[in-house]
């Protein structure tokens, strides 16, 4: 029986199509602001037997294309169980959302916190910041780990921690050490909703921002654990989406 | 509106093309929200009726009482006793506070960093768009939290008619004195302000009236227990926020029709929801009309909410006042017994608050507790995490929310619900 997962984010789209517990197809579309149409180029020439749709565009897709919804909180998590069955933590950031979910040891979950309205730390905040400091931004966290600490931007708004960002542009500080700054503020604010739920290794790192080498590496360290980065981290929502149609 | 009201609210001083707006999207989102629920008790159709003339009729009637010589007393607030201006042949009424109303002159005056309650209570007074508090012979504000407080100062610049009532915030003799003395000052300003004077036979006819409203709301309570529940909680939380506008002989009558009708539906093991959906406790702040937001993030998600701990709900209308006081004096004594009960998040320390969010999951077989807090309401806000982590202690799962009356935030207020429904 072939599977269909879709994760309507608010930045990009995801399909993962599963057959069994062996993965078919990966595909990615950018939402744009007609995601029904993105979603209809994804599912081209793609034939399924059960779909569940999650992300924010999850009423949406189910109201076209039918199949049951679930949170992008349920579907990290089973996805995240999926790729690693020890999993007990899963971080996710994505374009404007972050979230900490907490599993007990069937995987179930059991609790999660999530930004409520402001998409401060997320994907849309290095996105921004990548701009301000015209560095591309696949490139951006490479370019941030070269940078060196002590400098500090306090603000997890985006349009304070860019005055932050300028004013120390200003001051002449080198724009990596700005940029690894701006990935801390990030990192600091994540590893604070992680603690809320509690950290129980290993956890699983999910969501566009886990592919950011810089955000990775600042996370281990100030958790002290290793975080463990699945190979389409951006895909694991969708992979989630996948399994509970399959079930 | 069934009728043309217009000219009333222009006597009344409304800024009408303000007003027309603010009813257009009540309308809306009643519509939306409420008449799109399915299988609705009907005798629910009285407080559409209720509803769709918020605005009118209850405000004509209002004002043909004024012209017969009756006063009408405006508040916001569960700790002003109604039975004392019901003793003096006096109307109660609640007043506007659950919209975004006239902000950027609200700005003017109050801090940004002030709850959506508080600043919409002063909004509607600026925006001109409240007709009940511009139909009042008397606003009563009350020294609840810190905000209120300091915007009855900036209220009482806008008004002549504000009596400000001082309440206690610790349950202890000197508080409960306070609470008497304040209830006392108030009947005497009620007298002034009627000409009556209240006897305790009028004193006693005003609790039996608030008590037969509350006796109502409290089988009402009840049977929501039932599984399935026999009405949604956007329902009861229109009848609990009625509760504050109408007269309370004919709102006691209908709440009992309801109430007939939701006792053969249990009978019939007949629900408003499927068997099964998740059950649900909300805890907190109180929501004024059209402030239906999260009961229905909740509802559209598949769950019943089964009981509001809220000054909109129960915690405003549990306990009973004595009837058998001989004198104004015992009788005053037996208001104070039942108010000071009131577990407002004001009160330090408030236990039995906690305890009451327990009985109430208890009794309507809670799955989970979503605790309610606006933004900025420090009492509330605070109390929600020991409330929370006691609640989960206890194995009760439980969701602390922190909005306000701004729909920014619905999406993702979506999917933290969803999820915490999916937990459960």
């Amino acid at each position: 029986m072939i599977a269909a997962g879709i994760d309507i984010g608010s930045r990009s789209i995801e399909l993962v199509l599963l057959d069994g517990d062996r993965i078919l197809d990966v595909r990615r579309q950018d939402t744009t602001f007609d995601p029904l149409r993105q979603c209809q180029r994804l599912l081209e020439g793609v034939s399924w037997d059960t779909l569940a749709a999650t992300g924010y565009g999850r009423k949406l897709f189910s109201e076209r294309w039918g199949g049951d919804t679930l949170t992008e909180i349920r579907a990290h998590a089973a996805g995240a169980r999926f790729l690693h069955p020890e999993a007990r933590t899963v971080l996710d950031i994505g374009g404007q959302d972050t979230k900490a979910v907490a599993m007990n040891e069937a995987g179930r979950v059991v609790k999660f916190e999530m930004n409520d309205r402001c998409a401060a730390g997320t994907g849309k905040f290095l996105e921004f910041m990548a701009t301000g400091l015209q560095i591309p931004l696949a490139e951006f966290g490479t370019y941030a780990l070269s940078g060196a600490r002590g400098v500090e931007i306090s603000s997890m708004c985006t349009v304070f921690a860019e005055t932050e960002a300028t004013s120390l542009m200003a001051r002449g500080v080198p724009g990596p050490d700005i940029a690894r700054a701006l990935h801390m503020s990030i990192v600091t604010r994540s590893a604070s909703m992680l603690r809320r739920v509690g950290v129980v290794p290993p956890v699983v790192f999910t969501g566009g921002v886990a592919r950011n080498p810089c955000v990775v590496a600042l996370m281990g360290q100030i958790l002290d654990c290793p975080l463990v980065v699945p190979e389409n981290p951006d895909h694991v929502g969708a992979l989630g989406a996948a399994l509970h149609a399959l079930s | 509106m069934s009728q043309d009201y217009r000219s009333m609210w222009a006597e009344l001083g409304l800024d009408l093309a303000a007003h027309d707006q603010l009813l257009a999207v009540l309308g809306q989102a009643y519509a939306d929200i409420y008449q799109a629920q399915a299988d609705r008790p009907e005798a629910m159709s009285y407080f559409d009726f209720v509803m769709s003339e918020v605005h009118g009729l209850r405000i004509r009637e209002l004002l043909d009482a004024r012209k017969a010589g009756r006063k009408v007393v405006g508040a916001w607030c569960v700790f002003v006793p109604e039975e004392i201006v019901l003793a003096a042949d006096g109307i109660c009424v609640g007043l506007c506070a659950g919209a975004d109303v006239a902000m950027d002159e609200v700005e003017k005056l109050l801090p940004r960093n002030t709850c959506a309650l508080i600043k919409s209570s002063l909004g509607f007074k600026l925006g001109k768009l409240c007709p009940y508090l511009e139909s009042v012979d008397m606003v009563v504000g009350e020294n609840t939290c810190d905000g209120k407080k300091k915007m009855y100062e900036t209220f009482a610049e806008l008004t002549e008619n504000l009596h400000v009532m001082d309440v206690p915030q610790m349950k202890s003799a000197d508080g409960r004195r306070l609470m008497l003395n304040e209830y006392r000052r108030f009947l005497t300003a009620v007298e002034e302000l009627t000409g009556v004077e209240i006897t305790a036979e009028r004193l006693r006819q005003g609790i039996r009236t608030a008590n037969a409203k509350r006796r109502a709301m409290h089988r009402l309570y009840s049977l929501r227990a039932a599984d399935p529940a026999p009405i949604s909680g956007l329902d009861a939380l229109l009848i609990n926020q009625i509760s504050f506008y109408d007269d309370p002989e004919r709102f006691t009558a209908s709440v009992d029709a309801v109430c007939d009708e939701l006792k053969a539906r249990n009978e019939a093991g007949r629900g408003a929801v499927p068997a099964g959906a998740k059950r649900i406790l909300v805890s907190g702040c109180p929501m004024a009309v059209p402030n239906w937001k999260l009961p229905w993030i909740v509802e559209g998600a598949g769950a019943v909410i089964v009981g509001e701990e809220s000054c909109v709900g129960e915690r405003g209308l549990r306990n009973l006042v004595a009837e058998d006081g001989g004198t104004v004096d015992q009788l005053l004594e037996a208001l104070v017994d039942r108010y000071f009960q009131v577990d407002c998040a004001i009160f330090t320390p408030n236990p039995d608050r906690l305890a009451h969010i327990r009985q109430m999951a208890a009794d309507y077989r809670a799955d989970g507790v979503i605790h309610y807090g606006l933004n900025f309401c420090q009492p509330y806000q605070m109390e929600a995490i020991p409330v929370a982590a006691a609640l989960e202690q206890d194995g009760l799962p439980t969701l602390r929310v922190d909005t306000d009356y701004s729909q920014e935030d619905v999406e993702q207020l979506k999917t933290r619900v969803e999820a915490f429904l999916e937990i459960l």
